[in-house]
């Protein structure tokens, strides 16, 4: 029996198809999912990708956040579906207070496009589970809008937890409060982060494919589920 | 027609680097004297009925999902007089 990772498609999604194509690298069935439907077509997990879903009007993620998938995935991932959110997606899980803080503008105000190297700090979630603990990953990144901010509590809070998934080495490219490019839910089941794993997948595309290992995480958990 | 103004604003000790690069570039342009700029966002609401006390806690309570999000932005709603 094959595993069934939903990508969901919204208005202005751009790299839902990247996201496909790696979760079938990874060896799982990728199952297109529409905005506007309910409907999970009993998937076991879920990606939010990147682009800039409803035109980012309002704030990044702020209308996607009501879309008539999200109100069926935000309910299912409370009770431990497995949700990965990438860049877009991410905004979209903070703006669903599925994890806690917000995306804001990069405090260089510019639109950064580079390969970021990051740290992968918790290997527990069900995204990162196949990587060595503080494995170090080479990684496109390419955002507007990706500083991470919170209060000094939730930031505390993460940091006590080992939730801080994934951070920032060498170059902090957004502002991001102490360093920080993605993030897991106290569950783990919710993983979002800025930078791109489905860009780097394959070495005719990516600059490694270091990225693959958020799918074969994904696919670990559920194989061994 | 009544309308209802809601004022979005980064909270305080959230930075806000769009405000920093108008603050910057105010004394270049002969604006000197100008300390600090912080930039936000005005919602003009036009109501279909009278502005009473429940139409005013439904848009606050939109305010509170939607318009703002109030993990780094405050608001405030108004009734503006025409």
């Amino acid at each position: 029996m094959s595993v069934r990772i939903g990508v969901v498609t919204f208005p202005g999604s751009l790299d839902d198809r990247d996201a496909q194509r790696a979760v079938r690298l990874a060896g799982a069935e990728p199952v297109a999912l529409w905005h506007r439907d309910q409907d999970l077509h009993q998937v076991d997990a879920v990606v939010l990708p990147g682009g800039f879903s409803y035109g980012d009007y309002l704030r990044c993620g702020a209308i996607s956040r009501f879309s008539p998938v999200m109100e069926t995935i935000i309910a299912q991932a409370k009770v431990g579906l497995p949700v990965l959110g990438i860049c877009n997606g991410f905004q979209i899980l903070c703006e669903s207070h599925l994890l806690p803080g917000a995306l804001t503008r990069n405090d260089n105000l510019h639109f950064v496009c580079r390969d970021q190297k990051l740290r992968i700090e918790n290997t527990t979630s069900a995204w990162t589970n196949a990587y060595v603990p503080n494995a170090e990953i080479v990684v496109p990144l390419k955002n507007g809008e990706g500083g991470f901010v919170a209060d000094e509590r939730t930031l505390d809070e993460l940091e006590a937890e080992g939730r801080v998934v994934a951070r920032y080495l060498d170059v902090n490219p957004n502002g991001s409060y102490r360093d920080i490019a993605g993030i897991s839910n106290a569950a783990g089941n919710v993983v979002g982060l800025m930078p791109h794993p489905e860009h780097a997948i394959e070495p005719l595309t990516g600059p490694s494919t270091e990225g693959l290992g958020f799918f074969a995480s994904i696919l670990k958990q559920l194989v061994s589920a | 027609m009544a309308r209802v103004v809601v004022d979005v604003m980064l909270k305080p000790e959230i930075l806000d680097p769009q405000g920093q690069a108008v603050q910057r570039a105010l004394p270049r342009l002969g604006f000197p004297g100008i300390a600090d700029v912080r930039q936000g966002k005005r919602f003009e609401l036009e109501l279909e009925g009278p502005v009473d006390e429940a139409a005013l806690a439904r848009i606050r309570e939109a305010a509170e999902t939607f318009l703002a999000n109030t993990v780094i932005e405050d608001f405030t709603v108004r009734v503006e007089e025409q």
